[in-house]
């Protein structure tokens, strides 16, 4: 017998470090990229025959455009385009994503920026007769341009699993295909064993690579994998004259028609036409057909046509010599089953249900490799190379693992697939999950609602409109109708009405957790970069490390007793930091977190007259002196004990008021009323989240802080190293001694008129560029990109964060930003974390 | 020349039949649908014949709501209209489904020159509907017909047996029923499609007689899952690989 | 008394049905055609009908091959009786049942049939082959129609030798993405030549540019339905399976002992086609001395 068959024999062993459910790209990448990290005694699973055990990976388009928006999922993809070029499976062909409308052309200028950011060339824009020329089959007289990544290419995903599958079993892995798990066994919050129809395997480590099954599979544990199968929609026309003598599997680039969520491209003699523009077809991963009942697999669900009318029509418009021809006929067609979630993103990591339980899912084929390699590294090393905090799956709120929300938002992104997707859209279905306590009065003031971590958050208040008539000539207008979409200038007003009075913040959506027990000093102390053995009644702003000193977090924790903090942290990655936190506690069990999300609720109040307003509401002392900067007090407000945080996001004098959430009605009466002979008005997260904080400098996890960068590149590494152990230290202490590649520093914008004279005002993500139009690169390869932009009211200028490389990181440097199409002048008006508002930060100390 | 063909809606299946809980149907659930096979080429035999002498084809079910798919199907590969017997769902045995097709026959001012039919449904295997629709219009039929020609009024078929084809020649009008095999059925093209949604489909609604092959229930045969026989690993399995052959009777 | 018509002298299936007539009691008939008699359907069934009458037969059964098939439809038309086609079991009575093969014998049916005489055909293998004697021989009723006897085979083309097409092959060996290149495909072809076969491959393979589309068997290509398919370094997947599930047998050979293509197979042979395709084909040659 050869080495793959006693691999492959049908005993399985009794026992494994780790088991991988499920063959697919992913799973085989897993596999290998966890032997190749020195895992040897791993069992890969699967209920089907190898190679092609019927998953989403056996029916795949199979094509890989690089260019996308978020950069964390490019660098899934430009890491998965290595590997399979590595592995000698990667056909470039080029790719073009055409535009059939105005607003499409935009947002093709959108694209151009992003592969400029992520470091994607070539790129182009080209003509219809450029693009005729490349595609000869296509009706270019419909089309107004498009978007050319000629790095574009298709791979062969099962030849790549197999290539995988071999090294790992070189390695030492066992396979065993036709093996239906039937059950996950879990004890004492830890999964112990896999329940197979051929037997038992004893486990330490489970991932669940199940593609669109997996929910099914996680359920057997008790954890929740919150994808949904949903159904795309492809068939394959042929035989195509003109491919008759093709060279390769593709020798035309593959086209895009993303005005109608439609995609051609060669393939072979034949021409496949997908879509993800029809109605959004859902299954429960429980209806998934087994492999004997399907007519071709369980993935492979039968053609609805009545669902492609339309789109026979738009591929006749655009491919008409083709789809056109009478002799070339519909030869293939199916409802494939893909996995989809409710944010769109992956989900990788362990699961928060159950330990030693980890999620490699909603996956595609452009991701696979990169997201096996990085699931890989965080099951081995705590964490990777590419920072997948978008995707870790303990991002998801309970509310977001339900099968309604699920369903609704899947069915709402589905359609947005090759949509043209504002930054600050917002999601339309599924809303009203989480009501503040300030709810109704928020509604009542003519709040714009933007969801954060699914509570309704308040964005601006069409009631303080009267404010731009104060503020007049000093609050900027948008010209532009993509910029002043999911915007208001009653953001800038209520900004400055801020800067110069107060305004109350509903930051109800913090997430909240207490760390509590005679270990928990040395818990936190372990997690957060800053000393946290401090007095009771500090609160401490502190970074959270990766052991390779990259941002896992940022927050502030409050000491409430000697054994007792309280974390409060961003909602959107709050249910990540809890599980960090928890990951971390001593082994002793002798502290414990305990999320209190839901039991409190927290009303910002800001601004030069906050003092005023607080004290005339208390009897408590909130003078500098008995209530400094960085310290919280419990403190009585009428009925209410309320705990008072002295720091600020905004740069101003102010507090957190946090209070029990029933009662959070209540201060917020209590707050208006006091505020409204100071002037005091409510203030939206259009201050908090971007005005606010850009003139201070503030940087914000997910956009300036995250994995790839450090501490003393974000300009944040003040004083010394304490000298307790924490997670990152050794590698902070390197970065401190070592040249920096990068420094976080703001520039503001010079001009921002365009060239057909309408002032433009970049969004975030744009790249930034030499005085030359140059890409800026730093010693580690990483570009310079806008990290947040936003406009800063109060000292007259658009603001934007950038990280650059020493030569560009000084006061005065001019530079580029590239924005639809057009460079426009910045210069870099501050290095490290000076403010730009207030630089002495009197503001927040007074 | 004007042919009639006669289809049926049947399930594509996968590995495994699975049935409804009563146990008198297959659970479709995730099932697509087609025209048995035989019938799909009947239909293109028609398309072809029409293509070659000119006239018009015309298609036929006896199904449910749900077969205008598969009518559908048919005139975007070329058929010019469509037949719709509404059925309820309910199986109509041989004689009863013989019936309503002859009585649609009549019911049409033109006749047909030839009446196109699947050799036997995927579904049912009953072997016998087209041979009563022929008893029924007083026609000639030949069946099982793997190649197919007409000249002058004169139908040349072949049948296939053990050693070789059976030749028939008959006048029209006939029914003939053929075998998959007799052409490669073309996909219908996106035009075709297009067109197809455009075409008539005449619908009427028979009423179904009380069958005298009365389906009771279905039953899944038992029976172990294919297990290959493994012949051996690399060249040394090749005498048995020729033994096998030689059982078989390919050498 | 029932009646069974036997095609020619008695064949495995004939005794199949005889036997399966044997089992419902009473005597029985064994009839055939005269060996001179062109085929014709229709009036074959008139014969068939006058018989069944004049001996008052309870039953009136043939084998469920495609001619007794056939002749019993013909007798059910003109009789206006039902008839169960490829029947494994007839348990007479008011209404008889019977257990018919449907779906190709992948579903069985238990049915009530109703009629007199009873009208049947035996699938085949429903009981086991009993001898019978000399079958009676039949003559075409001269009360046969010109209607009856318009259908008659008139003529015979024998089985041709060479040039066998992929759709009608007796044997279609085909190579996937193991072959591993268009000169890969020697060793296919040579092998198919020996066999009289023809050669098919993959979609793998034709998009690869290594055999022309019209090789091609799967979903979007041929569908094939031979005595044997003899697939060599084809993975399984579902397309393919699609265009070759016809295939009375299936013999696979892949080095991957796991591969789907050995989930459908009736034989499998384990290891590099390159080697084991050679080696039949050498083994042929031996057997046949040549």
């Amino acid at each position: 017998m050869t080495e793959t068959e006693i691999q492959t024999t049908r005993r399985l062993p009794a026992r494994q470090r780790i088991v991988i459910i499920g063959a697919g790209i992913v799973g085989n990448s897993v596999a290998y990229h966890l032997s190749r990290l020195g895992e040897t005694e791993i069992t890969l699973l699967d209920k089907g025959p190898l190679p092609n055990p019927g998953g989403s990976t056996g029916h795949a388009s199979n094509f890989i455009f690089p260019v996308d928006h978020a950069k964390e999922i490019t660098s899934l993809t430009l890491e998965s385009m290595r590997q399979y070029k590595d592995l000698g499976v990667y056909l470039e062909c080029g790719g073009i994503e055409v535009a059939r409308t105005e607003a499409r052309m935009q947002e093709l200028q959108r694209r151009m920026a992003s592969a400029r950011s992520w470091g994607i060339e070539p790129t182009s824009l080209l003509t219809p007769a450029e693009i005729k020329e490349l595609v000869p089959f296509v009706n270019e007289q419909i089309l107004l341009g498009g978007f050319y990544t000629p790095g574009a290419g298709v791979v062969d995903s099962l030849r790549a699993a197999t290539i995988m599958r071999e090294r790992a079993i070189e390695a030492g892995m066992t396979v065993a295909a036709n093996t239906e798990v039937v059950g996950l066994d879990v004890e004492h919050g830890r999964v112990v064993r896999v329940r197979t129809d051929r037997g038992d395997i004893e486990a330490d480590r489970v991932v669940i690579a199940c593609g669109c099954w997996s929910p099914r599979i996680a359920a057997m544990a008790g954890a929740r994998i919150p994808l949904s199968p949903a159904v795309h929609q492809m068939i394959d026309v042929g035989p195509v004259a003109m491919f008759a003598d093709a060279r390769t599997l593709v020798d035309y680039p593959i086209v895009r028609d993303m005005d109608t969520n439609m995609y051609e491209r060669q393939d072979g003699g034949g021409l496949e036409i997908g879509s993800y523009a029809h109605r959004p077809i859902m299954l429960d991963a429980d209806e998934i057909p087994s492999i004997e009942e399907s007519a071709l697999s369980p993935t492979e669900l039968p053609f609805t046509q009545a669902d492609f009318e339309l789109q026979m029509e738009h591929a006749l418009e655009l491919v008409p010599e083709i789809v056109g021809d009478e002799s070339v006929g519909v030869r293939y067609a199916i409802n494939g089953l893909l996995s989809v979630t409710f944010d769109g993103l992956p989900l990788l990591g362990e699961t928060p249900e159950v330990r030693g339980l980890w999620s490699a899912a909603a996956i595609w084929i452009k991701e696979g490799p990169g997201a096996g390699k990085t699931v890989a590294e965080l099951m081995v090393h705590g964490e990777s190379e590419i920072d997948v905090f978008e995707s870790n799956i303990a991002r998801a709120y309970p509310h977001q693992k339900t099968r309604t929300h699920i369903r609704a938002r899947v069915a709402e992104g589905f359609n947005k697939m090759y949509g043209i997707v504002h930054p600050a859209e917002q999601w339309e279905t599924d809303r009203r999950v989480k009501l503040s306590p300030h709810y109704e009065r928020e509604l009542a003031l003519g709040a714009v609602f933007y969801e954060a971590a699914g509570w309704e958050r308040p964005h601006w208040y069409e009631s303080n409109s009267g404010l731009l008539e104060e503020y007049g000539d000093r609050i900027v207008r948008r010209e532009a109708e993509w910029e002043s979409r999911w915007w208001s200038p009653i953001i800038n007003a209520e900004h400055l009405a801020m800067r110069d009075r107060a305004g109350y913040i509903d930051l109800t959506a913090f997430a909240i957790f207490d760390v509590t027990g005679p270990g928990a000093l040395d818990a936190v102390q372990r997690v957060a970069m800053r000393q946290m053995d401090v007095p009771v009644g500090r609160v401490v702003y502190t970074p959270v490390l990766t052991p390779s000193g990259g941002f896992k977090a940022d927050l502030t924790i409050m000491r409430m007793a000697d054994d007792a903090f309280r974390v409060v942290t961003g909602g959107a990655f709050g249910m990540s930091d809890l599980k960090w936190f928890g990951d971390n506690l001593p082994a002793d069990g002798s502290a414990q977190a305990h999320d209190l999300t839901s039991s409190w609720t927290t009303l910002g109040l800001w601004g030069p007259r906050a003092r005023d307003i607080l004290s005339s509401v208390t009897s408590a002392d909130v003078s500098n002196e008995g209530f400094p900067f960085a310290s919280w007090r419990e403190i009585e407000v009428g009925p209410l004990s309320v705990i008072a945080s002295r720091i600020s996001y905004v740069g101003e004098l102010g507090w957190e008021l946090y209070v029990p959430i029933e009662q959070g009605a209540r201060l917020w009466d209590i707050v208006a009323e006091a505020g409204a002979p100071h002037g005091a008005v409510p203030i939206g997260a259009g201050v908090y989240g971007t005005t606010g904080r850009l003139e201070k400098c503030y940087r914000a996890y997910g956009a300036e802080l995250e994995g790839d960068y450090n501490v003393v590149e974000a300009g944040m590494a003040w004083g010394s190293v304490k000298e307790q152990e924490f997670i990152g230290r050794e590698a902070h202490v390197r970065h401190r001694e070592e040249p920096q590649a990068a420094t976080m520093c703001a520039l503001t914008v010079d001009d921002h008129t365009s060239s057909s004279g309408v002032k433009r005002y970049m969004l975030g993500r744009e790249p930034v560029l030499t005085a030359d139009g140059e890409a800026i690169v730093d010693a580690r390869g990483r570009r310079s990109y806008v990290t947040s932009a936003g406009a800063g009211p109060s000292i007259g200028r658009h603001i934007l964060m950038s990280y650059l490389p020493p030569e560009h990181a000084r006061v005065g440097a001019e530079l580029r930003v590239e924005y639809m199409g057009e460079l426009y002048p910045a210069t870099v008006a501050t290095v490290d974390s000076t403010p730009l508002l207030d630089p002495g930060n009197e503001r927040v100390r007074s | 020349m004007n042919i009639l063909v006669c289809v049926k809606r049947v399930p594509l299946t996968g590995g495994r039949m699975t049935l409804t809980e009563d146990g008198r149907a297959i659970q479709t659930r995730h099932l697509g649908f087609t025209v048995s096979p035989h019938e799909e080429c009947a239909a293109e035999e028609a398309i072809r014949l029409v293509e070659e002498h000119g006239g018009s084809t015309t298609v036929l079910t006896l199904g449910p709501a749900e077969a205008e798919e598969q009518l559908r199907d048919m005139l975007a590969i070329g058929a010019d209209r469509a037949i719709h017997l509404v059925s309820d769902g309910e199986e109509w045995d041989p004689q009863a489904t013989a019936a309503a097709i002859v009585e649609a026959v009549r019911a049409l001012p033109e006749p047909f020159d030839l009446l196109l039919f699947g050799n036997e449904s995927a579904d049912g295997g009953n072997y016998q509907v087209p041979i009563r629709v022929a008893h029924s219009l007083g026609l000639p039929c030949v069946t099982g017909i793997k190649a197919l020609s007409a000249q002058d009024g004169l139908l040349r078929c072949e049948q296939e047996v053990a050693g070789g084809r059976d030749v028939y020649e008959l006048r029209l009008p006939a029914v003939v029923t053929v075998r998959e095999g007799i052409n490669l059925p073309r996909y219908p093209s996106v035009p075709g499609r297009m067109r197809a949604k455009r075409k008539p489909v005449a619908a009427s609604t028979p009423q179904r007689p009380a069958a005298r092959l009365r389906m009771e229930r279905l039953v899944v045969p038992e029976g172990p899952g294919k297990q290959a026989e493994i012949l051996g690993h690399g060249p040394e399995a090749a005498p048995r690989v020729v033994e096998i052959l030689a059982e078989i009777g390919v050498i | 008394m029932n009646i069974v018509w036997v095609d020619g002298a008695g064949d495995e299936l004939s005794q199949q049905a005889v036997a399966f007539a044997r089992g419902l009691g009473g005597d029985v008939a064994a009839v055939r055609f005269a060996a001179g008699e062109a085929y014709s359907p229709a009036a074959w069934a008139q014969t068939l009908v006058e018989l069944a009458a004049e001996r008052g037969a309870s039953a009136v059964l043939a084998p469920a091959t495609d001619r007794g098939n056939e002749l019993l439809a013909h007798v059910a038309a003109k009789l206006g009786q039902p008839v169960a086609a490829n029947c494994t079991s007839l348990t007479p009575g008011s209404p008889a049942r019977v257990v018919r093969l449907r779906w190709g014998g992948s579903l069985l049916e238990e049915a009530a049939l109703d009629g007199s005489p009873l009208l049947a055909t035996v699938a085949p293998h429903s009981v086991a082959a009993e001898p019978f004697g000399e079958p009676e021989t039949l003559a075409v009723t001269p009360a046969a129609s010109e209607l009856d006897l318009a259908v008659r085979v008139s003529g015979r083309i024998e089985a041709a030798g060479a040039g066998v097409s992929l759709a009608d092959a007796e044997v279609v060996v085909s190579g996937g993405r193991g072959v591993g290149s268009a000169e890969g495909f020697g060793v296919i072809e040579e092998l198919a030549g020996l066999l009289g076969g023809a050669v098919g491959c993959s979609r793998a393979v034709t998009s690869a540019g290594w055999r022309p589309h019209s090789d091609q068997v799967g979903q979007t290509g041929t569908k094939v339905s031979p005595e044997i398919y003899i697939a060599c370094g084809i993975s399984g997947a579902t397309q393919h399976m699609a265009g070759c599930k016809g295939a009375k047998r299936l013999l696979a050979i892949n080095p991957d002992g796991e591969a789907s293509i050995f989930a459908s197979a009736d034989y499998a042979v384990i290891g590099d086609l390159h080697e084991v395709v050679p080696a039949i084909s050498a083994e042929i040659r031996k057997v046949r001395g040549t």
